[in-house]
């Protein structure tokens, strides 16, 4: 039943709304040093079920516009200037404090990448979890834990009677990165935010807790979104694609046709740059340069002093995300570039 | 866990060992304490040789103190000159003091913390500024200074409180005494849990509280503050000695009969037994205070384990 649902959101062309619209989000930073502007007029949705991938190099503002996504921006110096946050019908913008913190961790919840380090090290791994029951549901101590343990069984940790009175310390990494996750689905949330959940791991336990995030969601229906700087890491998870680059996003698109046939400059090289079989032994390809400094993006498009491809007018006009079409002009849905020369970097 | 404790038990023996034949040592070389006993008017020779071998005072050193040693044992810390029983007077005196100590500790706990957490949470708002520099202003006066100037405004010309301290030292007038008292390690623990409760609120695990949706207040000190205080417990335990030693000055300030008054006086009169006691009695006490911590510190900081 949950899997007909969820294969249906897939398909992308459902008439109901989406679950998450987020619209023309802007985020600076005032420091200092001047006004860093993190997140520049970025645009996506998720529908319920659905995966969404948001991928780019450190620094281009996925944690920042998915903290403004949860309200949870570090304030000051991060302030939203502009744009909108609708979800599940309201502007989360427009809503108070405490009507905000309500639909956090209960209607969306998040996962961070280190869990060691989000995880609080003197409260048991229990408390953290009953935190959840007692604070939105009111539930009494002993509720709590029961709640606790049923939850920790569900994301598969061994033993989950005793070690519910362990601490976060005496936990292994990809356990542990298990307790956030059982955190985030305590509430059975709407939509949960994963910030580069398997960063932080070996690559034998990221395979394992990237599957279990995608069961959850399928079972649950619910919207994921899934941050990451690792190409590899979502091509089996994901849905669709965001690239993101100083704080816009540059393409986005189904993610098998972004893998195959990429149609902005940047998204190509990212690919290029992922280590291949076939090319063993060959010089690996890295983009050149490096990402802006915030404080000063460059005029045009941002990515114009690292690409290959640019001409004068990359240097002085901002490309906006072009719906992207075949050569004959045939619709690719969901597909969009910002970049001038889309048509030669996918068909030329 | 209960053999850390007996282990930190034992090792207060060669500690408590050490410093009463020290102490025992230093009032000893302050010179003759049967000159000392009759002030400016010198005793004839006889009657003064006579006092000293009663006293024990021509034995060696280590003698008299393996003697003074017995006596601890048999719960008898030896007598004043004028014939009391130290330990009568170590039961009248402590109280007086311990109960200052525990008023300062009070205030120098809630007022600390209380003016530290809210400066952590407004950094550099107008309340942050006003407690750095109250606190720096507090950290720079010689605590009797402090001292006179708040028993002159308060007891003298607005008569607010008592000047003095009265007999059985009330609670009531304990209070300006205890904040005197407390008022310069009340500054360093305002500080040191501003700067923690700064540090901790960019901490990931308090951004995971907020992200859970507690409330505000919740996530204060559940999760900011709870971490923040590991550091000033710390404090908080090695400040009890320096607190207790200070109660010493306060107390001439305040006229409390309590350790400092008997201490002056056994110096005075170089009566080592008097000193030795009161002295001894401090170091338990900071010793004591210093295990309690360590104690509390595993409570706190689960990810400390003892062996
Ligand atoms: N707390 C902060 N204070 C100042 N600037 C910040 C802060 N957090 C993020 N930024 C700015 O936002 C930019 C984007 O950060 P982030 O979203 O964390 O990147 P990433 O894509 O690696 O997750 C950073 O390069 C930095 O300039
Ligand atoms: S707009 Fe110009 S600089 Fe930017 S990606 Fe396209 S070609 Fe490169
Ligand atoms: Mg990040």
């Amino acid at each position: 039943m949950s899997t007909a649902v969820s294969a249906r959101a897939k398909t992308g062309d459902t008439e109901e709304a989406p679950l998450l619209q987020v619209r023309d989000l802007h985020v600076e930073f005032r420091t200092r040093d001047g006004v860093a502007k993190a997140v520049n007029g970025v645009n996506y949705s998720v529908r319920a079920g659905e995966t969404l991938a948001i991928l780019g190099e450190s620094g281009s503002g996925k944690s920042v516009s998915s903290q403004a996504v949860m309200g949870i921006l570090d304030s000051p110096p991060g302030f939203v200037t502009g744009g909108e946050i609708m979800f599940k019908g309201r502007d989360l913008l427009k809503l108070s404090n405490e009507e905000r913190r309500k639909v956090r961790g209960a209607q969306m919840a998040m996962v961070f990448q280190d869990a060691l380090s989000s995880l609080n090290p003197v409260h048991t791994v229990g408390t953290q979890l009953g935190e959840m029951y007692r604070v939105h549901k009111g539930s009494s101590r002993k509720d709590a834990k029961l709640k606790a343990i049923e939850l920790m069984e569900r994301v598969g940790i061994p033993g989950a009677k005793e070690r519910v009175n362990q601490y976060p310390h005496q936990f292994s990494g990809g356990m542990r990165q298990r307790v956030m996750i059982a955190m985030a689905l305590a509430l059975e949330p709407d939509l949960i935010i994963a910030d580069e959940p398997t960063t932080a791991l070996d690559v034998t336990v990221q395979a394992q807790v990237m599957e279990l995030l995608g069961d959850l969601q399928r079972e649950y229906n619910m919207g994921l979104i899934l941050i990451t700087h690792d190409l590899g890491v979502v091509a089996d998870v994901a849905d669709k694609i965001a690239v993101m680059y100083a704080g816009r996003i540059v393409e986005t698109a189904p993610v098998h046709e972004l893998y195959a046939r990429p149609a902005h400059p940047y998204t190509r090289g990212l690919l290029d740059s992922i280590p291949r079989l076939d090319q063993k032994g060959q010089e690996l390809y890295a983009i050149k340069g490096l990402p802006p400094n915030l404080l000063r993006i460059p005029s045009g498009c941002a990515f114009n002093p690292r690409c290959p491809m640019a001409q004068d007018i990359c240097r002085s006009e901002v490309p906006p995300l072009h719906a992207v079409t075949e050569q004959d002009g045939r619709a690719l849905p969901g597909r969009g570039s910002a970049c001038h020369f889309w048509k030669e970097t996918l068909h030329g | 866990m209960g053999r850390y404790v007996i282990r930190r038990l034992l090792q207060m023996i060669p500690v408590f060992i050490g410093t009463t034949f020290i102490i025992f040592a230093m009032v000893h070389a302050l010179g003759d304490p049967v000159n000392a006993l009759f002030g400016d008017k010198a005793p004839s020779p006889a009657v003064a040789a006579q006092i000293r071998d009663s006293l024990g005072l021509n034995d060696p050193l280590w003698v008299q103190y393996l003697h003074y040693m017995k006596g601890i044992f048999t719960g008898d810390l030896g007598t004043t000159f004028s014939g009391q029983q130290v330990t009568a007077l170590l039961a009248s005196a402590y109280p007086t003091t311990l109960k200052l100590t525990a008023v300062a500790f009070t205030i120098e706990v809630v007022l600390g913390i209380g003016l530290g957490l809210l400066s952590g949470l407004r950094r550099g708002k107008s309340v942050d500024t006003l407690v750095m520099v109250m606190t720096l202003i507090v950290i720079s006066i010689p605590v009797f200074v402090i001292g006179y100037v708040l028993q002159y405004l308060f007891g003298v010309k607005w008569g607010i409180t008592n000047a003095t301290v009265g007999y059985g030292a009330p609670i009531g007038d304990l209070i300006l005494p205890g904040f005197v008292l407390a008022s310069v390690s009340l500054a360093y623990v305002a500080r040191l849990t501003r700067t923690t409760v700064a540090e901790n609120s960019k901490a990931d695990y308090v951004r995971t509280a907020t992200a859970k949706g507690l409330p505000r207040w919740r996530v204060v000190t559940h999760h900011l503050l709870r971490n923040s205080l590991i550091p000033v417990i710390t404090f908080l335990g090695t400040d009890l000695g320096a607190l207790m030693g200070g109660a010493l000055v306060t107390e001439r300030i305040f006229n409390i009969q309590g350790v400092g008054y008997w201490l002056y006086q056994g110096i005075l009169r170089q009566n080592t037994p008097t000193v030795v006691g009161f002295v001894t009695i401090l170091v338990v006490v900071y010793l004591l205070a210093n295990l309690l911590v360590d104690l509390l510190y595993a409570v706190l900081d689960p990810r400390i384990r003892y062996a």
